[in-house]
C-alpha cells in the first residue's frame, strides 16, 4: 500500500517537473533505465588546490599508461597551460583565473565524466565500450578496431587515441578504476589520494543530495548548479563551483543524451526490418508491373 | 539481365601519356599508405584528439561511397523503372561503384588504427545494433557482396568457351569454363533479386552514413547538424548518381577518343533537376524550420563552406541541368555535372571535418599533404583498375565505327 502511494507520489512530481520545466527535463527519463544505485563522484572545484596528487595516483594505478616519476607531478608550470587528456593521462588537474578573487585561481579536474547514456557506448562499431551497473564506463582494446567514431561523439571530449601507436594503438580514457579498484571494494585511486578531499565518492543519488545541501548552506560559495546532474542526460562525476562553468573549462551542454538523438532513427529505420522489406516489396512490385505491362504489349 | 547490349572490350593502347601521370599518382599514394602503415597515423596525419574523422573519412569513404550512386541509381532507373533506353550505361555505373567501394574498404583500412579488425563487425557476437556505424559497415559489407554478384555475368559473357589458361593450369580450364556457364544461367534467373537488393541497400547506408554525425549535436554547426541529415546524405547521393555517370562517361569517352554519348547523357541529366531540386528544398524547408538562416552571415568554416558547396555548387548546377541547351551542349553538361560532383565532395568534408567544431579544439584541422596523397592516390588507382576493367573485359558500348 505504501508502496502504490510513494509511486503515485514519485509520478505526480514527474508530471509537476514536466509542467513547470518544460518537457526537456524530463524527456531522457523513459529513454533508458539507470541502475539507481549506481556510484559516482561529487568533485568540490572550490577545495582544489592543485596539487596533481589525483594525477600522480593515477599514472601509479594505471601501469599501461607511460611511466612519470613522481617528481615530474610536482611541477606546477604545466598548469600555466590549460591541458587536456591524452594517451599519456586519464585525469588533468587544470588552473583558471577567478574573477571574484584575483588572488585564490581556481582548479578543476578532468577525467571520463561517465554518462548514465554515454554517447561513446552507442557509438562504437563493435561494442568495445559498455556500461557497468556500477556506474563505470569501460573500455575493450581487444575489441576496437581504431575508427575513432567515439572521440566524434563524445560531448565532453573525453576519449584520447594513441596516434602514435603503430601496431596497436588503443582509445585511453579514465576507467572510473572500474577493473583495478572498485571491483575489489576500493575508491578510485585519485579521490583516495586527494589531500583536500575535493571528491567525494558515494551513491550517485546521494551525492545529488550533498551537492544541494552545500549549495542551499553556502549560497555565497557556489553557483546554484551542479554539473553533471543533468548534463547529456546526466554523468556519474559532478562537479560545483564558485564560478560559472564554463570559465572553468567546461561545455555548456543540453540535457538529452547524445544517443538521443541518433538511436530513435537507427531503430525506426530498422523496426522489425519493416522498412527495408517495405521498400523492398514496393520497388519489386513496381519491376514486376512495369515489366509485366511490357510483355502484354 | 539480356546480353544483347553491344558492349566489348575497348581495344585501345593502354599506356598514353595521361595514364603515365595516372599510375605516378597512383605509385605516389600508395607509397604513403606503405608509410602510413610502417610509421603510424601520427606520422602521416594531422588528425588529432578533438579532430578524430579526417580527410580519409571525409573523401575516401564519405564521398566514395555517395560518388558511387550511380551504381544503384542507374540500376533502378534501367531494371526496376524499366528505361531500356539507359542500358549502355548500366556496366560501366556498375563497373565505377563495385571499384568505389573496394576503395572504400581500402581507404578505410588505411584510417583505422587496428585495421586488422575490420573483419570485427561481422562476428556476431560484437554486433552492437545501436551504433549508426554498426549498420553503414555491415551495409556496405553486404552491398560490396551484391555488386560483386552483379558483376559477375560481364566477366561470364567474356570467358565463357574462352577460358584458356597457360601450361599445367590448361586442366583447370573446363572445369572453370563450367563454373561461368553454370554461374550465369543461375544467376541470369535470379539478378532481380540482388538488384533490389543493392538498391534498398544503398538506401540504407547512404542515409545512415548522414546519421553518423548527428551524434554530436554540440560539435557539429547548426548549418550542418540536422535530425534529417540522413535525409539530405539520401536525396544528395540519389541526384548525384547520374551526374556521376555522365562525368565519367565523357571522360571515357574522351581518353579513348570517341564521340561523347549525348544520345543517352541528354536524356539521363533531364532528372537531375528533379533529384536535385528535391535535394534544395529539403535543404532549404529545413533552414528555414530550424532558423539556421542566421548562421549564413557570419564568418566561420562553416558558413563559408556552406556558401562554396550548397551556393555555388549545388544551386548553381541546379539551374545548369535546368537548361536544355546546356543539358545538350558536351561542354556545359561536363561542368554542370563537375561541380555538383565537388559539391557532394565539399558536403561530406564539411559534414565530417570543416564544419565540426570540437570543444578544445587548439587549431583547425588542414589535412597533411600525406592525406591528400594517399587520397588522390586512391582515385588514380581506382582510375587505373577501371582502364585495366575496360580493356579486358565487355563494359563501355562498342563504338559503332570500329
Amino acid at each position: 500500500m505504501s508502496g502504490d502511494r510513494r509511486n503515485f507520489l514519485k509520478k505526480a512530481a514527474g508530471l509537476g517537473g514536466l509542467l513547470l520545466t518544460g518537457s526537456e527535463k524530463k524527456a531522457h527519463a523513459s529513454f533508458l533505465k539507470v541502475n539507481p544505485d549506481q556510484f559516482g563522484v561529487l568533485v568540490d572545484t572550490t577545495q582544489c588546490v592543485g596539487c596533481r596528487s589525483c594525477e600522480k595516483a593515477c599514472n601509479e594505478i594505471n601501469t599501461d599508461l607511460p611511466r612519470q616519476t613522481a617528481e615530474s607531478f610536482k611541477d606546477e608550470s604545466v598548469l600555466d597551460k590549460n591541458r587536456r587528456m591524452d594517451y599519456r593521462a586519464y585525469t588533468v588537474v587544470n588552473r583558471y583565473p577567478n574573477p571574484l578573487d584575483e588572488g585564490k585561481p581556481v582548479f578543476a579536474k578532468f577525467q571520463c565524466m561517465h554518462c548514465l547514456y554515454p554517447a561513446c557506448v552507442s557509438a562504437c562499431i563493435v561494442g568495445a565500450f559498455t556500461r557497468a551497473p556500477s556506474g563505470a564506463v569501460v573500455y575493450d582494446p581487444w575489441k576496437c578496431m581504431g575508427c575513432r567514431y567515439c572521440l566524434a561523439a563524445c560531448p565532453f571530449q573525453v576519449p584520447a587515441y594513441e596516434y602514435r601507436n603503430v601496431l596497436a594503438p588503443q582509445v585511453r580514457k579514465c576507467t572510473f578504476c572500474f577493473d583495478t579498484r572498485l571491483t575489489k571494494g576500493a575508491i578510485p585511486a585519485c579521490v583516495q589520494a586527494c589531500p583536500m578531499e575535493v571528491m567525494t565518492f558515494g551513491k550517485r543519488n546521494d551525492l545529488i543530495a550533498l551537492a544541494r545541501e552545500k549549495i542551499k548552506e553556502s549560497p555565497g560559495r557556489y553557483v546554484p548548479h551542479i554539473y553533471g546532474e543533468h548534463e547529456m542526460g546526466g554523468t556519474a562525476w559532478m562537479y560545483l563551483s564558485g564560478i560559472s562553468f564554463e570559465q572553468i573549462g567546461f561545455p555548456r551542454l543540453g540535457y538529452y543524451p547524445a544517443p538521443a538523438f541518433t538511436e530513435p532513427i537507427q531503430h525506426a529505420i530498422f523496426k522489425w526490418f519493416l522498412p527495408p522489406l517495405g521498400l523492398y516489396a514496393t520497388l519489386g512490385s513496381i519491376m514486376w508491373f512495369l515489366n509485366s505491362r511490357k510483355k502484354n504489349k | 539481365m539480356s546480353h544483347d547490349e553491344k558492349a566489348a572490350p575497348v581495344g585501345k593502347k593502354f599506356f598514353t601519356p595521361g595514364m603515365m601521370v595516372v599510375v605516378a599518382v597512383m605509385v605516389t599514394g600508395l607509397g604513403v599508405g606503405m608509410y602510413r602503415m610502417l610509421f603510424g597515423l601520427a606520422s602521416t596525419t594531422h588528425l588529432n584528439d578533438q579532430f578524430a574523422l579526417g580527410l580519409w573519412i571525409g573523401v575516401d569513404v564519405a564521398t566514395g561511397v555517395a560518388l558511387a550512386a550511380g551504381g544503384f541509381t542507374t540500376g533502378a532507373l534501367v531494371y526496376i523503372f524499366d528505361r531500356e533506353h539507359f542500358h549502355a550505361i548500366i556496366r560501366p555505373a556498375l563497373l565505377t561503384a563495385m571499384l568505389g567501394y573496394t576503395f572504400v574498404g581500402v581507404g578505410l583500412m588505411f584510417d583505422l588504427g587496428k585495421w586488422y579488425n575490420i573483419w570485427h563487425p561481422a562476428v556476431p557476437f560484437m554486433w552492437q545494433g545501436n551504433s549508426v556505424l554498426f549498420e553503414v559497415g555491415m551495409c556496405v559489407m553486404v552491398y560490396l557482396n551484391v555488386l560483386y554478384i552483379e558483376f559477375v555475368p560481364i566477366v561470364c559473357e567474356r570467358f565463357i568457351g574462352r577460358v584458356n589458361l597457360p601450361g599445367k593450369l590448361g586442366r583447370l580450364n573446363y572445369p572453370l569454363d563450367m563454373l561461368l556457364r553454370f554461374a550465369d544461367h543461375i544467376l541470369g534467373k535470379i539478378m532481380f533479386i540482388f538488384i533490389i537488393a543493392g538498391v534498398v541497400l544503398s538506401c540504407l547506408h547512404q542515409s545512415s552514413l548522414g546519421t553518423l554525425m548527428v551524434i554530436a549535436p554540440y560539435k557539429l554547426h547548426p548549418l550542418y547538424w540536422s535530425l534529417l541529415s540522413p535525409v539530405f546524405f539520401l536525396a544528395s547521393a540519389i541526384a548525384v548518381g547520374f551526374p556521376m555517370v555522365v562525368f565519367e562517361s565523357m571522360i571515357a569517352c574522351r581518353s579513348f577518343g570517341r564521340k561523347p554519348e549525348m544520345h543517352i547523357l541528354t536524356p539521363l541529366a533531364r532528372y537531375t533537376p528533379w533529384l536535385l531540386g528535391f535535394y534544395i528544398c529539403l535543404k532549404i524547408g529545413d533552414m528555414l524550420f530550424r532558423g539556421t538562416y542566421v548562421y549564413l552571415f557570419e564568418y566561420s568554416a562553416a558558413s563559408i563552406i556552406f556558401w562554396i558547396e550548397f551556393g555555388l555548387l549545388t544551386v548553381v548546377p541546379f539551374f545548369m541541368f535546368m537548361s536544355r541547351d546546356i543539358r545538350r551542349s558536351p561542354r556545359g553538361l561536363f561542368v554542370a555535372a563537375a561541380m555538383y560532383i565537388v559539391g557532394v565532395c565539399l558536403n561530406r568534408c564539411a559534414v565530417f571535418f570543416i564544419a565540426f567544431d570540437p570543444v578544445y579544439a587548439e587549431k583547425a584541422y588542414i589535412p597533411a599533404i600525406g592525406e591528400f596523397a594517399l587520397t588522390i592516390g586512391l582515385v588514380a588507382t581506382i582510375v587505373f583498375i577501371y582502364r585495366v576493367f575496360v580493356t579486358l573485359l565487355p563494359v563501355l558500348p562498342a563504338p559503332e565505327h570500329e
